[in-house]
């Protein structure tokens, strides 16, 4: 096995973990304030994980300059999809969750 | 916007530059996404009729879009634009903060959260300095942006516990960075 292999293989390893840690939080999390905060996180990071997994397995060519643009955009598209998801509940209020309420 | 003192009607030599500006950009774009590759060998398709769809819709792309890439004009975008690189470092730390933060938030067996709503106030007021910073409180551990009143520089968050408020209310280590950034200090 390459050296490249087994970095790739970390990094998407590492990203698919911080997925996984997205969707245990959307479930586990009270309400939908904070359950934004773990996909809203978890994601971007998990997804660059992924991309540079990819990017490192695939070498030096165009299809990694095509990956680092794909980061750039999930960079700035991630967090304005989740502000605009936690605006609209905001202005239509759904009451946030505090603690000490019963889970929702 | 404290950017544009000259936010009147641009003259047409105030046009150009940031239209070539654009299309360099653009073409510089279009040539690393179509340069696909079938073996590590070819270099990609690059005859003349390729090459000149690339530049016509590189040329209507600059028609409709130069005034969005580079809005203000002057050398004070070239130092924005050089102060904007380490931040942006910075801010890929932040990213692997916030997403340990959230980890061990909700891999905790008693998930240690203490949700809440803050409001502050700014004294950013340019489009470009309010939406980096609202981008980067979603980005940085434990706050997402809810609300932003650009008039007043007024930001709404949510907070997912004590710490994270802490650190945008007391601490303002971020506001400080992105004045910095855009000199609306």
């Amino acid at each position: 096995m390459h050296s490249i292999d087994i970095i790739s293989t970390v990094l998407m390893a590492g990203g698919a973990f911080f997925m996984l840690t997205g969707a245990l939080g959307l479930l586990r999390l009270p309400d939908f304030y904070t359950r934004l905060h773990a996909t809203g996180k978890c994601d971007t990071l998990g997804e660059v994980l992924i991309i540079v997994g990819c990017m490192v397995y695939q070498g030096w060519s165009f299809i990694t300059i095509k990956l680092f643009f794909l980061m750039l955009f999930i960079f700035i598209a991630n967090p304005v999809a989740t502000h605009a998801i936690m605006k609209a509940a905001y202005v239509t209020g759904v009451k946030p969750w505090k603690k000490g309420d019963e889970r929702m | 916007m404290r950017g544009c003192e000259g936010g009147d009607k641009m003259s047409k030599s105030e046009k150009a530059f940031p239209m070539i500006v654009t299309f360099c950009i653009m073409f510089v774009f279009w040539v690393l996404l179509s340069a696909w590759v079938s073996s590590h060998e070819a270099p990609g398709h690059f005859n003349l009729l390729h090459v000149c769809e690339g530049i016509i819709a590189a040329l209507i792309v600059t028609v409709i879009s130069h005034e969005l890439l580079i809005p203000e004009k002057g050398e004070k975008v070239l130092v924005k634009t050089l102060r904007l690189i380490p931040y942006l470092g910075w801010e890929l730390w932040q990213i692997a903060l916030a997403t340990f933060d959230v980890t061990y938030r909700v891999l905790h067996p008693k998930m240690p959260i203490d949700p809440r709503i803050i409001e502050f106030e700014t004294t950013l007021r340019s489009d470009f300095a309010l939406t980096t910073l609202a981008n980067s409180i979603t980005l940085t551990p434990g706050t997402i942006t809810i609300l932003v009143e650009p008039e007043a520089g007024k930001f709404v968050v949510h907070a997912i516990a004590q710490a994270p408020a802490d650190a945008l209310l007391v601490d303002q280590t971020m506001q400080r960075k992105v004045a910095h950034v855009y000199m609306e200090e």
